[in-house]
């Protein structure tokens, strides 16, 4: 088979899952929509898998391969088909998702269990991966767009799945209007490069590029290049566009683990590294990125460090991992940023498989305050957590310690302003290991708290009224509600066996590429990369050692602040905050960029939205248009209406005088 | 002879009619008087198609009385049908489609 129909069979398999779960809603009994769901994943994934093997088959000069079924709008210069490109990084990309994704189908299947909603999740889970893997598999712009406006609708399908969940629905809604202002900026991007190209073909397009459609720093192509980083800024939850990542965790835990952590947030990085011939001939635009991305982590890591809901730190810590990534790749280092993506895909989903262990065994409470001492209750979740932090955190040999120092390595290789960035990435990875292990230290050490004790006892928690854990209203356990029934990790063998597997990925996948040892990435992806000029730029060994050590040391010092502050003397964190009063609330309102926004944007739109509503819509449209135009067809079919007497008589008369009329005046004429 | 006769009795058979339908009230006389109109241009086409010296006009008379017969027909129809609702014999009554 070749490798484009691989391809092909990778986007079938979930729209197949997509349409049976969802049309044989009503026929799907217990797990079985669960499993359909899982096995079409699963099935995509062994065909990523077919793509790569075939791929590989290929000379390296040729593994850039376009299929296409039809043409789907041809006319007056549009060339749209419905193509396919596969080639190194959408393999890379496809095999990343639907590995990760089974693996968070089969966690959801004893997940979401108790839950009304069952079969509507796994429908749309499958349907959130099929866009997923069109927009990474997509051969031209229109494909490309479809497939991101695809994931924005799933994501606000699913963060809003509990939809009788005030804060959810909300969540979702401003999901969806971040996701659109980010879609605007990709079309209008999109436009501004087709404007000089003339194709909507992706590998047309760079073919244009390198053939000289634009000029170094051509303003055109700057100004396409930073509407496209919009669209990545808003998918990938960089700021300013991110205040909806953190609200997005509304939706069930390993919705999070998918969408906002593994796989959709990091489209933004993939948009980039796929997008690289055009943003190595805008340098403006890749300095905006590099910088956003640096601003991101930063921002990012220290909200982490106050934040007291578990799922909410681990999506702050995500979008200040998606920060290194948008750096890395804006910078030029793009096999780090992708293999960053892929073990962040790894330990971050696991992370939140272990919180939505830890959410079960709190009986769906998800704040920190609340947790204590589940280390022994939960051994093996509490593992996994442990190997999740350590390679988030980027200890040595932990995936993330490769993948992170990889990327700041070629950001100090650009020289220049790009040291700030690398000494920022430095001080983003203290940071990360302090809130890390903070978020550990406080859900599994100290003394036990009574859930904890009741699990040891052998009996899982469960709340006795429901309640929403955001703002603690009472619930119903309904459909559109979360169900009464909550699992954890200990108990159900296909969590375990997935948040296993994905504790070997995050243990194993930095050893894909060790620096001056093995490069199976770098080599991977090159041909992808075949026209950039930074591809390959690593040379300095004195760098690269160094970096790794202060990598290590950074984790390591960050460990042993969070072990000081939050388990061997336990007030320090009281004192610290006293202290710094100011920068606590700055860090645990989030920097304002809530009010920031509803100032700047939310508001002003209002006012003008009520301005025109009570006296534009009155005055012009109600009184003048639409007033004016009705009085006008009023008046004149009075008139007309008055004629119509119901005489026949009187019809006859005018008919008769009529024909004279017209009798006489023939007479005259001749 | 000259056709001015014919028309002239054509004409005047054809202003009765009229007269008669914008003055009575009583569909039925309204019909007659329909009627009569007809007859009045019938009595036209044949005197021009004798002055032609052809038929055509003597055929046109005939389609006349064709549509003239169904004209009867659904009219007296019509009327049969108001009576045996019991409204009004009268056209002046009858006017629901006033606008």
């Amino acid at each position: 088979m070749s490798t484009t129909t691989w391809g092909w069979l990778v986007l079938a398999f979930p729209l197949a899952g997509t349409l049976l779960t969802a049309l044989g809603y009503r026929s799907w009994r217990g797990r079985t929509a669960g499993w359909i769901g899982t096995f079409a994943i699963f099935l995509a994934f062994v065909c990523a898998v077919g793509a790569l093997i075939s791929l590989q088959g290929h000379d390296p000069a040729h593994r850039q391969m376009v299929s296409s079924l039809w043409d789907y709008a041809k006319t007056a210069g549009i060339d749209a088909q419905m193509s396919i490109l596969v080639d190194p990084l959408s393999v890379f990309m496809i095999l990343v998702v639907t590995g990760v994704s089974t693996l968070i189908h089969l966690y959801s299947i004893s997940y979401m269990e108790g839950d009304e909603g069952f079969t509507r999740y796994f429908s749309y889970l499958n349907f959130f991966v099929f866009s997923m893997l069109l927009l990474v598999l997509a051969g031209n712009f229109v494909l490309l767009i479809a497939g991101w406006a695809f994931v924005g609708a799933a994501s606000y399908l699913l963060i809003s799945f509990w939809y009788r969940r005030t804060t959810a629905t909300k969540a979702g809604i401003k999901a969806f209007v971040i996701n659109v202002v980010g879609d605007v900026g990709l079309v209008l991007g999109t436009y501004f490069i087709f404007k000089h190209t003339g194709t909507l073909d992706l590998l047309g397009t760079f073919h244009k590029t390198a053939g000289g459609a634009f000029g170094h720093g051509d303003g055109d192509l700057t100004a396409g290049c930073i509407l496209l980083l919009v669209g990545a800024f808003a998918k990938s939850a960089q700021i300013p566009l991110h205040t909806w990542l953190p609200d997005a965790m509304e939706g069930p835990t390993p919705v999070s683990s998918l969408i906002h952590a593994a796989t959709m947030v990091t489209a933004g990085v993939y948009l980039i590294a796929r997008m690289h011939p055009l943003f190595e001939l805008a340098p403006a635009a890749q300095d905006v990125g590099a910088i956003v991305g640096a601003l991101t982590l930063l921002i990012a890591g220290t909200i982490g460090l106050a934040q007291t809901d578990i799922k909410r730190v681990i999506a702050y810590s995500t979008m200040s991992q998606i920060g290194y990534m948008i750096m890395g790749v804006s910078v030029g280092a793009y096999a780090a940023g992708l293999f960053h993506l892929m073990t962040h895909a790894f330990f971050k989903a696991l992370l939140f498989m272990g919180a939505g262990s830890i959410i079960g065994a709190m009986g769906g409470e998800q704040s920190l305050q609340k947790m204590g001492g589940f280390r022994k209750a939960m051994p093996f979740t509490y593992g996994c957590f442990i190997v999740g932090g350590l390679a988030l955190s980027g200890v040595p040999p932990f995936s993330g310690f490769f993948s992170k120092d990889e990327i700041l390595l070629v950001t100090a290789e650009r020289g220049g302003w790009h040291w700030i960035l690398y000494v920022a990435g430095y001080v983003g990875a203290l940071l990360t290991a302090i809130y890390t292990f903070r978020m550990i230290f406080r859900a599994f050490h100290g003394e036990p708290v009574a859930e904890a004790r009741e699990l040891e006892a052998g009996h899982l928690h469960h709340a006795e009224v429901p309640r929403n854990p955001a703002n603690g209203e009472i619930e119903d356990t309904e459909v559109g509600f979360p169900g009464p029934h909550h699992t954890i990790a200990e108990k159900a063998l296909p969590m375990k066996v997935a948040m296993g597997l994905l504790a070997i990925g995050a243990i194993g996948a930095g050893f894909l590429q060790i620096p001056k040892t093995d490069f199976v990435i770098d080599d991977f992806l090159r041909p992808s990369f075949a026209g950039s000029k930074l591809y390959e730029p690593h040379t300095k060994d004195g760098l690269l050692f160094a970096g790794l050590a202060i990598g290590t040391a950074l984790a390591l010092i960050g460990i042993f602040l969070a072990y000081r502050i939050w388990v061997a003397r336990p007030g320090t964190a009281e004192v610290i905050r006293r202290r710094f009063t100011p920068l606590y609330e700055l860090f645990v309102n989030k920097w304002y960029f809530d009010e920031l926004i509803d100032a700047v944007v939310v508001k002003p739109f209002a006012a003008s939205g009520a301005f025109m509503r009570d006296v534009f819509e009155k005055r012009v449209i109600d009184e003048t248009l639409t007033g004016g135009t009705t009085g006008i067809v009023r008046a004149g079919s009075a008139a007309v209406r008055a004629v119509q007497s119901g005489f026949i008589r009187y019809y006859a008369a005018l008919l008769v005088l009529g024909v004279a009329a017209v009798g006489f005046y023939f007479l005259l004429q001749s | 002879m000259t056709i001015g006769w014919y028309l002239a009795v054509s004409a005047i058979v054809f202003a009765l009619g009229a007269l008669g339908v914008m003055t009575r009230r009583n569909p039925l006389v309204v019909l007659l008087c329909l009627e009569l109109m007809l007859n009045g241009a019938n009595l036209a086409l044949v005197a021009f198609s004798r002055m032609w010296g052809n038929g055509d006009g003597q055929i046109m008379a005939l389609v006349v009385m064709t549509v003239a017969a169904c004209e009867v027909c659904i009219g007296l129809g019509m009327i049969v049908a108001i009576y045996r609702r019991k409204l009004p014999i009268d056209v002046d009554e009858l006017r629901d489609l006033q606008g």
